[in-house]
């Protein structure tokens, strides 16, 4: 790789050895790729995946005092994941032990290093940071140094910015530096695609499904996928950069995808077009049956998994204002049409802090509450990060929270069914 | 005996018991079990770091610490790369990482972050190509050299 002279200079240790050592690590983080060269960053914000204070992170923790103390700071402000935990959510006194005193019980000495580093505001714990409301939403064509899969594919696809996959703590050192290792993602040939993905639905296709499929198929590669835009339109609205959420975040969780082309939708696909096809590309045909296959190959890790359901997840990732008002509207139709005043299963809709604000405005806010649903800015995968929720039967329509712990899949429609009643 | 070559991405040598996932190795999965009681029992003294990834039935259960593991990619959350880093740091990690594919972002960050800020040696090797995958199988004795052979011995 060629440094310049100032980040050779930093290399050999003209900023202190603390310094030198985040730049050797990028540096061999970009051999590693055969990068020519570091590029300037250049959104405005940054975005950490690192969001929580988990006792066995402590290295984790101690490297960030380590930079601290040498009086190393971000060139950015950023925003961070969601917190792991929140009074609101319901759980028992032997979790609340679990919780605070075993697990996160670092949670206090992390949230001040984030403060000290540069969080853009205690409020901006979430991994749908590119939401409007919350305000951490690239510009196309901007280089980033974000980790948070579902955010960095958002990012990379519906917005137009360039990102790789990096991980937690590398990309508060892309921040820190102010440049990044240029390959992969960042480069033209990066984001050509590698598979053309034909969906050949005759029904809308689930996001989560659909995004499971086509991670697990593809990896880390790119996709090209042809026959959506039939069922999400052509412009990206609210509607459809919410369903794109949700289907990348799926795409992330069980392959390694980092950006997907919309034909017709996504603005490089509607800019280029077929161009973005590598010459060689595989083909991916995804049909009504495949995605029934791959439902059906989840597994369910429940101890037992005929139980009934104890807690109900909805936003992972976290849901953007139009979501959660949908799913208000649709629970309180629902009960009232089964006849019930509450929820049949505790509920718990996760959404970032300023959604919630703008959402508890609306006319639906006092009756769900009413009605028994939670509204809460937590991590629904940091609060089932636990052995306790194992013996817990936890239903989601999140695909990304079905990978990483013991909840079970269920569709939008089914968790609707089963939350105000109506489930047969 | 065979002789896989590839690239030295963190150079070391090390002999070890194969460990292979032919699919994705989803890290925050595979630790996600064994992160859960960290300070207690998780990374700790006396378990050996069991996969918790329930979508990959060849690893799901097995202990990783120690063992050569032998992998395409990885996959998932971009906890990723500090999770390898945390492994790293206590002590805990698989004995050197092999991959059949070039190395991902996470994985090589995980790798990096554990090379340049903490004193484990996890040899990493990757490009070793599909028939690397093919003929190791768990349980093989793998032997890691510096210039990124591998040696896989079928007893």
């Amino acid at each position: 790789m060629k440094l310049n002279e100032e980040q050779q200079a930093m290399l050999d240790g003209s900023r202190g050895a603390v310094m030198a050592k985040i730049m050797k690590t990028l540096v061999m983080y970009g051999d590693a790729f055969d990068a020519e060269r570091m590029v300037p960053v250049t959104s405005r914000y940054g975005h950490t995946v690192i969001s929580f204070g988990l006792g066995v992170m402590d290295p984790v923790y101690d490297l960030y005092d380590e930079i601290l103390s040498a009086g190393i700071l971000p060139e950015q402000k950023f925003t961070a994941d969601p917190k792991p935990l929140d009074p609101k959510v319901p759980s028992g006194p032997l979790e609340d032990l679990v919780f605070k005193k075993l697990m996160y019980n670092r949670q206090e000495r992390y949230e001040q290093q984030l403060k000290k580093l540069g969080i853009t505001k205690d409020e901006d714990y979430t991994c749908a940071c590119y939401l409007e409301l919350v305000g951490n939403a690239p510009q196309k064509g901007d280089v980033l140094s974000w980790a948070e899969s579902s955010a960095v594919v958002y990012a990379n696809s519906v917005l137009g910015a360039r990102c790789n996959r990096n991980s937690g703590i590398l990309e508060m050192m892309g921040s820190i530096a102010g440049f990044v290792p240029e390959f992969g993602l960042l480069t033209e040939e990066g984001r050509k695609a590698d598979w053309v993905v034909e969906v050949r639905c005759e029904k809308k296709p689930e996001a989560q499904l659909l995004g499971s499929a086509i991670g697990m198929k593809v990896m880390e590669e790119v996709p090209y996928i042809k026959g959506l835009d039939a069922w999400l339109g052509t412009e990206l609205n609210d509607s459809a950069k919410a369903y794109l959420k949700d289907f990348g975040a799926a795409t992330a969780s069980n392959g390694a995808v980092g950006l997907y082309h919309i034909e017709n939708l996504t603005p490089e696909a509607v800019e280029l077009g077929e161009s973005l096809i590598k010459p060689d590309a595989k083909v991916y045909v995804i049909d009504d049956a495949e995605l029934e296959r791959v439902h059906r190959e989840y597994p369910v890790i429940w101890k037992n998994p005929d139980a009934n359901p104890q807690l109900a997840f909805v936003g992972c990732p976290h849901l953007s204002l139009q979501q959660l008002t949908d799913w208000a509207r649709a629970v309180l139709k629902g009960l009232e049409a089964n006849g019930r005043k509450r929820v049949a299963v505790p509920t718990v809709f996760t959404a970032p802090v300023p959604v919630i604000r703008e959402y508890e405005k609306t006319i639906y806010a006092w009756p769900l509450k009413k009605a028994g649903v939670v509204i809460s800015y937590i991590c629904p995968l940091m609060y089932m990060n636990n052995p306790l929720c194992k013996s817990k039967a936890v239903i989601t329509s999140s695909n990304k929270l079905r990978t990483y712990t013991s909840a079970k899949y269920c569709t939008d429609s089914e968790i609707l069914d089963i939350i105000t009643g109506g489930a047969k | 005996m065979k002789i896989f070559q590839g690239r030295v991405v963190v150079p070391g040598t090390v002999t070890a018991e194969a460990l292979v996932s032919h699919g994705g190795f989803n890290t925050l999965a595979s630790y996600q079990m064994a992160l859960q009681f960290g300070d207690l029992k998780a990374m700790g003294k006396d378990t050996e770091v069991a996969c918790g990834d329930q979508n990959n039935p060849e690893l799901y259960k097995k202990p990783m610490m120690g063992k050569a593991l032998c992998l395409p990619q990885t996959i998932g959350s971009t906890t990723g790369g500090m999770i390898l880093f945390t492994a790293c740091a206590l002590g805990k990690q698989p004995a050197c990482m092999l991959f059949s594919k070039p190395i991902d972002s996470l994985a090589a960050s995980g790798a990096i972050l554990g090379d340049v800020w903490t004193d484990a040696v996890m040899p990493v090797v990757d490009q070793l190509g599909d028939e690397f995958l093919e003929y190791v199988k768990t349980g093989m004795s793998i032997s890691v050299k510096e210039n990124g052979i591998v040696e896989v011995h079928d007893s």
